[in-house]
């Protein structure tokens, strides 16, 4: 069986007594696209430059194609490492035409003129080979890089920020062709960015970062619907959180029975992980929660709602669900999966069902 | 501006037949292959010494790289001639190494250095910190994402440096040896000191024996090369595709690690700062303190410091006044009249010192004997040498300038002038003062202009080193050279020093 294409062992990196890049543990199959998501500051560029070769890790081990590259003694230049990069400005070279920088990678030994052609090809820019990197535009600027880091046939693929440089139009366009090509070229890739919709549009997975560290390693979906900490919840996006109580034996909120009840839970303060796409709500006269404000985005409606309680919640909306501001609501909650929930604030998965005797305890107790 | 190259055409052409036979006489068309040896050396040696040390000071690990780059720099405050005097006074006959190895080997010549050899060492240990400050710079702009996705697509740090680093360097090294060549053309001091007839001494030969025709035909090909020489820069420069492609963030300049070579790398920077800065000093604080032993006085010495420093203040002030309003108008407000004004005045770089002096003394014999022979002629000539300097830096600093800010002040009420005044002119303060002290450090060091323009019993500090050097009495000149090289070194070291991107 083939080794895996990338793999980290512990991978560390320490700046000035801060852990920039603490523990980090991957693995990159072939052909894989894998984004790391994070904020700024989070480490993630570090770790993508530590893959490259341009920073050396503290302590850990990189293997690239069961190749050694840095570890405990070891430390491969990145010339020598076969591993391609995209940088955030592309970095074409500018005394170059479009086909120097496309063949700068190749070796003496490659037949040059078709591999440019074939790259070029493969990023649909074949009669632009000519031109000057000044006179391209974003897009095409980008895909020159691609092909440049392509050509020389590389295991892995690094893109730095591909797409913060682009306007939104461009940008989500970008997105699917630079999937494709990669994926046309079997690419195995690593993207960074901190733009969830970049991430879930590119990665087959998605590794979010937080403070040096991997929070969750998980596809997209696994990512956005069962997040394993309070962090990946808040930044993949909308998350709020709602106390748990527990009412003619069942655990509710504020807004409707939990309907997954299962194993054992451990904790006095219970929380729950609600989107604004797991709730609904309907006009009704006798309803605790009252609309406060509202948006129209087009496709849909986000109110916000002020419970009995005093919190607030955001909804979304069908786009014909126009309510008036002050709007006595009902709040419903439709999940149909296991929401993640905080147990003392810690985060817990798919065992809210404990909590209910842990609940019930405490409540009979008092 | 226009002034010179109209008076160098009517003399030349006066009389035409005889100004095409000036031309092609063989003594022209020495001159003429001298002058451009001269030029090709010393860029070409200026360029060998300087990328290196910018490189070293820039993007590696040498140590002492501050106090390095400052040493190198410096000797931009020594004037040719001063360089040209050492140079004599080291390796001529009977100079000091000769001297040495006598003692030692009995050593009694050594080879000729009057001529181009001397010529071009004088020059080039004294300009090539032109292209060490261009290539400083242009190696602080560099993206340094360019070169890790060169190393990332497969070539080490030797191939990245030739294939990427150098030619995003070309541009710079240009700008530099514009200057260098420049520099080399105009020279008056040092070619003359070391008899290589270059035209900017054959026009003063030529002026000084009554051949003024002669000296008219030569400066206008004097002209002429400079303009081929900006051309030529302009060439080497590409079609200005040199800039990054698009914006992002820059990363932080890696230094190299120069491992084993670091000390041999060191020593390399020293020595050429020894050639260039420790030994012309040490040569002339023997020479005053010898001067002083055998009786010499200072008291001449000081009223043409104090002529020095008056007129090259007076310079930098007028050729900063009148440069700020053609900065201003030619950014603010292009029009084609403002922007001709402007491409105008860059002449002035082209003209050489000595063409200068010759067109205002013809202007001033025939239409203004008022101000001939007067200090006021003379300020004129400095400032049509000058205003180039300032006006490159001023310019600089108002295209940094966000016009956004002055309508920002306009829309909260206030008249244009005000604006000017509060808010431009006081953003642009760096620039001014840094062009004043341009305009003043080259006041100081120049030299053909002031001789032949000082009104009469009117010295300075460059003319009393000249003639006392060219008399050859050295010892005369040391006092005078020294005090000159201590003036302009303060305002150079202060413009360092204010650079940010010495602190590394």
């Amino acid at each position: 069986m083939k080794p895996p294409a990338i793999r980290c062992f512990g991978l560390t990196k320490r700046y000035g007594g801060i852990d920039a890049v603490y523990d980090v543990e991957l693995t990159l199959y072939h052909g894989e696209l894998l984004v790391i998501l994070g904020p700024s500051a989070c480490g993630k560029t570090t770790l993508l430059r530590m893959i490259a070769g341009f920073e050396y890790p503290d302590r850990g081990t990189l293997a690239v194609e069961g190749r050694i590259l840095a570890g405990p003694g070891i430390l491969e230049a990145p010339e020598k490492r076969n591993i391609g990069m995209v940088a955030q400005d592309y970095a074409l070279f500018p005394h170059m035409n479009v086909a120097e920088n496309v063949s700068y990678g190749l070796d003496r030994k490659t037949d040059r003129v078709s591999r440019i052609k074939e790259s070029l090809d493969l990023v649909g820019l074949t009669e632009l080979e000519h031109r000057m990197p000044h006179e391209l535009s974003g897009g095409e600027q980008q895909r020159v890089a691609l092909a440049r880091a392509l050509a020389p046939k590389p295991d892995v693929i690094l893109l730095d920020e591909p797409f913060s440089n682009l306007d939104m139009g461009l940008r989500s366009h970008l997105r699917a062709e630079v999937r494709w090509i990669l994926k046309k070229a079997e690419a195995t890739a690593i993207f960074v960015t901190h733009d969830q919709e970049d991430a879930m549009y590119l990665g087959d997975r998605i590794a979010v970062m937080h403070s040096g560290r991997l929070e969750q390693v998980d596809t997209p979906e696994e990512v956005y619907t069962k997040p394993l900490t309070r962090f990946v919840a808040e930044f993949m996006g909308h998350a709020q959180f709602l106390p748990v109580y527990l009412k003619d034996g069942a655990l509710v909120t504020e807004v409707g029975k939990l309907s997954n009840t299962e194993n054992g839970i451990q904790g006095d303060v219970i929380e729950v992980m609600v989107r604004p796409d797991d709730i609904s709500i309907e006009a009704d006269p006798e309803g605790g929660g009252v609309i406060i404000e509202r948006v129209f985005l087009g496709t849909h409606y986000i109110y916000t709602v002020r419970l009995s309680s005093g919190e607030k919640i955001k909804v979304f909306s069908e786009h014909r669900e126009k309510h008036p501001l002050f709007t006595k609501v009902v709040v419903k909650l439709n999940t149909h999966y296991y929401p993640m929930c905080l147990v003392d604030g810690e985060p817990r998965l798919r065992d809210i069902g404990v909590a209910y005797q842990r609940i019930a305890k405490k409540q009979n107790r008092a | 501006m226009i002034l010179p190259i109209i008076y160098l055409c009517i003399r030349s052409f006066s009389d035409a037949s005889e100004a095409w036979d000036l031309f092609f006489r063989e003594r022209t068309i020495r001159t003429f292959f001298r002058t451009a040896m001269l030029i090709i050396g010393v860029t070409g040696a200026s360029i060998a010494i300087a990328v290196p040390i910018a490189w070293f000071t820039v993007r590696s690990n040498l140590p002492f790289r501050r106090v390095i780059t400052v040493m190198a720099i410096l000797p931009l405050s020594i004037p040719s001639y001063v360089g040209a005097l050492v140079v004599i006074a080291v390796l001529g006959p009977k100079g000091s190494l000769q001297q040495g190895l006598e003692m030692l080997f009995n050593v009694e010549r050594l080879p000729e250095i009057y001529g181009l050899p001397g010529a071009m060492l004088s020059l080039t240990l004294m300009s090539y910190p032109f292209v060490l400050l261009t290539v400083r710079s242009g190696l602080f702009k560099l993206d340094m994402a360019l070169e890790e996705t060169s190393r990332s697509l497969g070539s080490g740090q030797v191939l990245t440096f030739f294939r990427i680093t150098l030619p995003q360097l070309r541009s710079s090294i240009a700008a530099g040896a514009l200057l260098v060549a420049l520099y080399t053309l105009s020279d008056f001091g040092a070619v003359s000191l070391l008899r290589y007839e270059t035209f900017s001494w054959s026009i003063f030969l030529q002026y000084e024996g009554f051949n003024r025709g002669l000296a008219a035909v030569q400066s206008l090909m004097l002209v002429v090369v400079a303009f081929l020489i900006l051309f030529g820069e302009n060439k080497m420069r590409g079609k200005g595709r040199y800039y990054r492609v698009t914006s992002g963030a820059i990363r932080p300049l890696i230094l190299m690690s120069l491992g084993r070579w670091r000390w041999p790398v060191f020593t390399f920077c020293t020595s050429i700062i020894f050639a260039s800065l420790a030994v012309p000093v040490a040569i002339l604080c023997y020479w005053t303190i010898q001067g002083l032993y055998a009786g010499q006085t200072l008291d001449l010495m000081w009223g043409r410091a104090l002529n020095s420093i008056l007129i090259s203040i007076s310079a930098s002030v007028i050729t900063v006044v009148a440069s700020l309003p053609i900065a201003f108008l030619s950014i603010r407000y292009p029009s084609w009249l403002n922007t001709l004004l402007e491409k105008l005045c860059y002449v002035g770089f082209a003209l050489p010192g000595i063409v200068v002096a010759l067109a205002l003394i013809f202007f001033g014999i025939n239409l203004a004997p008022l101000l001939y022979q007067t200090v006021f002629l003379l300020l004129f000539a400095y400032l049509i040498l000058f205003l180039p300097v300032a006006l490159g830096v001023l310019r600089a600093s108002i295209l940094q300038v966000n016009p956004s800010i002055e309508e920002s002040a306009r829309s909260l009420g206030r008249a244009r002038f005000w604006v000017l005044m509060t808010i431009t002119l006081p953003l642009l303060r760096p620039a001014i003062l840094a062009g004043a002290s341009l305009v003043f450090i080259a006041t100081l060091k120049e030299l053909p202009a002031t001789l032949l323009l000082s009104p009469p019993g009117f010295q300075t500090l460059a003319t009393s080193i000249w003639f006392a050097a060219s008399e050859a009495f050295f010892a005369r000149a040391a006092a005078p050279a020294l005090l000159l090289i201590l003036l302009a070194s303060i305002p150079t070291t202060w413009l360092l020093l204010r650079e940010g991107n010495l602190k590394q």
